[in-house]
């Protein structure tokens, strides 16, 4: 019997918050699809399909109370990103919100870029806790007053008012990409950013936004000719110059801005052999990553493919040093999986703050963590259930064949409509976001 | 890459990555799979992750004649309730270029953006 490991022997998980709709019908825009802490992890943002942000911000904790972490309230919402149609090429473009990620916080202000499959924008997130008053011309309500009633002069003063955040767009960095953004990564030196799309990457200033240099471009003169798209991209945590991109084919290239302007050429390649004797027609389909991570120290980097999560040392190309299995059952359900398109679904994975501890979704609303130091996994669901406020998450268990226990769910009974893509650890804290379709899970370790 | 899973393995183990000997006389897992998948269409290429898949998923949302076209499948699939048929094989279902579109046929603009149901 497994403990509910994830961040030691002794973590529990307990249920915390749940946000969003109770009922089954999920209007298409309501679909989660990014959720991203901030780098202090007070700020918790979601992108939707319907092109919003919504921004939750971690109360204080209380003085009362303090073994409990303060909860996440809605901070800001706005709309983001709107449908548009790209008549030149009779193109629709879709108000998706792909990607989020935060800046670091440089001033009062927190700032966020956000992408759809074509415009990536930066967003500001201010408050407002005091206004001016005691104007001369103008009544408190606006109002103009006339100039011939004013007998005395007073300084304007700020008063304190109801706290308002207010979320404008700074910039807005449009026409970079023919092919579909999949992923942005603020870069260390907090100057640049890249955008990645299937076949290419591009790198901006955050300032200027009628520019950006292509970095990297794998489309070949004849399209006919293409066997690989870009999937995932990241800057390097803290080497400015490193970034790497992994690719449908299984592929991760590491690349040093360095060396030329264009980094077509790789400075290394990540790739697990395979032996040839077991390839089939869904050797490749599941070998495609949908998602690259640093950890934190940047000595590693973790891939999702359809069945595994692969930690890879920076320092040898020709495997990974750990692999996990998430759900490896799935392994003799492909064909369905291919009819029903869920082979081609997109998981996410995450780190936690100490790199000691992966985390990565399932069907089923189940998600998985595996512990690196303890060697131990778990698998968890985010249900309405078990959504007592602090009640402790039972491991959950999926049984592959032989007789199913009590408890056990058996292969064919998940739903694979239930998909948990995207999920976020806060960076220091035992705290996790999980996302259902339309549903934010918040969840923590038991203190 | 591949993993063998007999039916007996425990589940929910952490795997190190060592690579399993192949077993000559047991069919891996995936090649059963294949298998069924080639016997339900037959007519399916060898190359799946080849060059046709990635321009279906390059090319994705691409599929109108002109905004007009893309206006009349719009209120088509709007009046007809279909899921959203977009997939990275089957190229989307929408159907286009059987209808002349008039201002009548058109659907209405998209009402006010409704706040995030996570912000409620």
């Amino acid at each position: 019997v497994l403990g509910a490991g994830g961040g030691g022997n002794d973590v529990q998980w307990c249920f915390s918050q749940v946000k969003g709709a109770i009922d089954d019908d999920v209007a298409e825009a309501d679909i989660i699809s990014t959720v991203e802490f901030n780098h202090s992890g007070e700020l918790l943002a979601t992108g939707d399909k319907g092109g919003r942000v919504v921004i939750f911000q971690q109360e204080l904790e209380s003085k009362n109370q303090p073994q409990c972490r303060g909860e996440y309230n809605v901070y800001s919402t706005f709309q983001s990103h709107e449908p548009e149609f790209d008549y030149l090429k009779s193109l629709e473009i879709e108000e998706k919100i792909n990607k989020i990620r935060w800046l670091p916080q440089k001033n009062a202000a927190q700032f966020l870029l956000s992408t759809n499959d074509k415009t990536i924008k930066l967003w500001k997130i201010s408050e407002r806790d005091k206004r001016p008053e005691g104007y001369n011309l103008k009544e408190e309500d606006g109002r103009y007053r006339d100039p011939t009633t004013v007998t005395t002069l007073r300084v304007p003063v700020f008063q304190p008012m109801d706290l308002m955040v207010e979320a404008s767009p700074r910039r807005v960095f449009a026409n970079a990409h023919t092919y579909h953004i999949n992923s942005i990564s603020v870069n260390s030196d907090c100057e640049t950013y890249l955008s990645a799309d299937d076949l290419r990457i591009n790198l901006w200033n955050l300032e200027i936004t009628d520019r950006s240099f292509n970095i990297v471009d794998i489309k070949p003169v004849n399209m006919e000719e293409l066997t690989e798209v870009i999937t995932a991209a990241e800057f390097h945590p803290n080497q400015c110059n490193t970034f790497v991109y992994s690719s449908s084919k299984g592929t991760i290239r590491l690349c040093d801005m360095r060396a030329s302007a264009l980094c077509d050429q790789h400075s290394k390649l990540f790739e697990e052999p395979e032996d040839p004797s077991n390839r089939s027609f869904f050797s490749e389909i599941i070998s495609s990553i949908s998602d690259v991570k640093f950890s934190h120290s940047g000595r590693y980097m973790m891939t999702r493919d359809y069945l595994s999560v692969k930690i890879w040392d920076l320092n040898m190309e020709s495997r990974p040093v750990e692999t996990y299995q998430v759900h490896e059952y799935l392994r003799s359900k492909l064909c369905s999986l291919y009819e029903n398109d869920c082979i081609f679904d997109k998981f996410e994975c995450c780190w936690n703050g100490n790199d000691s501890v992966v985390m990565t979704g399932s069907y089923n609303n189940f998600f998985r963590m595996f512990d690196r130091g303890y060697r131990q996994d778990v698998t968890l669901e985010a249900s309405r259930e078990s959504s007592k406020p602090r009640s402790v998450l039972k491991p959950r268990k999926v049984c592959t064949g032989g007789k199913r226990k009590k408890d056990e769910i058996s292969v064919d009974s998940l739903d694979f409509n239930k998909k948990i893509l995207h999920t976020a650890w806060h960076p220091q804290d035992n705290i996790i976001a999980v996302a259902t379709t339309n549903n934010l899970y918040i969840f923590q370790d038991k203190l | 890459m591949s993993e063998e899973i007999e039916g007996t393995k425990t589940t929910e183990e952490t795997v190190v990555n060592d690579q399993n000997e192949m077993d000559d006389k047991v069919t891996s897992p995936e090649k059963v799979e294949e298998a069924k998948l080639k016997a339900r269409y037959p007519n399916l290429g060898h190359k799946p992750g080849g060059s046709d898949l990635l321009r279906k998923r390059l090319t994705k949302g691409q599929k109108y004649f002109d905004s007009g076209d893309y206006n009349m499948a719009k209120a088509k699939v709007k009046n007809k309730q279909l899921p959203a048929a977009a997939s990275e094989k089957s190229g989307g279902g929408e159907i286009t270029g059987d209808h002349i579109p008039t201002p009548q046929d058109l659907p209405q603009r998209k009402p006010s953006l409704v706040a995030s149901k996570l912000a409620g």
